[in-house]
């Protein structure tokens, strides 16, 4: 039964990764990114339990806070980037 | 009483496999970014809340249990941040929502 949750959230990791390759904005691939991420801390977690190693729930937890802070930084970046480069016509 | 947390854990584990397939699927296959943050972020929260619970039930009273537990309340925290910082960023860099149905007269 891990063995199936383990095959969808692979299958769903394949999804995020051809979203962020096709992703026509930036924010796409961030999202595809973030989506990545939050996958990959419940793949380690059920990884775990498939191989009977509880030690992979700690890289899990470690996983889990290096990718949100990741997200934060691009973010930030993306945001001054854009901030600083707009183009005074293009505004919403 | 060991068969009831079995059946209930896969029916979670299942759930949460779902939910997360879909949420996959919808940041693919939705036409505005919007709609695929709509899609990829409800997900997010909800197939982890039922993975996390199906593999606890699993776990029982244990220090892995303390641990799941722990990654549970980080992404519930984290996950609903970043989507609120990341539409928040895409909104102020100008990023527009695609308007279909405004055009019959709506807001």
């Amino acid at each position: 039964m891990y063995f199936a949750a383990t095959i969808a959230i692979l299958l769903t990791m394949s999804l995020a990764l051809a979203r962020a390759l096709l992703g026509p904005t930036v924010f796409d691939r961030v999202l595809a990114v973030n989506m990545f991420g939050t996958k990959t801390v419940l793949l380690l977690s059920v990884i775990a339990f498939l191989y009977g190693r509880p030690d992979f729930l700690d890289l899990a937890l470690a996983y889990a806070l290096i990718n949100f802070i990741g997200v934060l930084a691009v973010l930030k970046f993306v945001q001054d980037y854009t901030l600083r480069h707009q183009n005074p016509d293009t505004e919403a | 009483m060991e068969y009831v947390f079995d059946i209930a854990s896969w029916l979670l584990l299942i759930a949460g496999g779902v939910f997360v397939f879909i949420g996959g699927v919808g940041a693919l296959r939705m036409p505005d970014f919007y709609m695929r943050m709509h899609a990829a972020s409800l997900t997010d929260t909800l197939g982890t809340i039922l993975v996390l619970l199906g593999i606890a039930l699993q776990a029982g009273l244990s220090l892995a249990a303390i641990k799941l537990a722990a990654i549970m309340v980080f992404l519930l925290l984290t996950s609903p941040t970043a989507a609120y910082a990341l539409a928040n960023a895409a909104r102020l860099s100008g990023l527009a929502p695609e308007r279909r149905i405004a055009d019959e007269g709506g807001t």
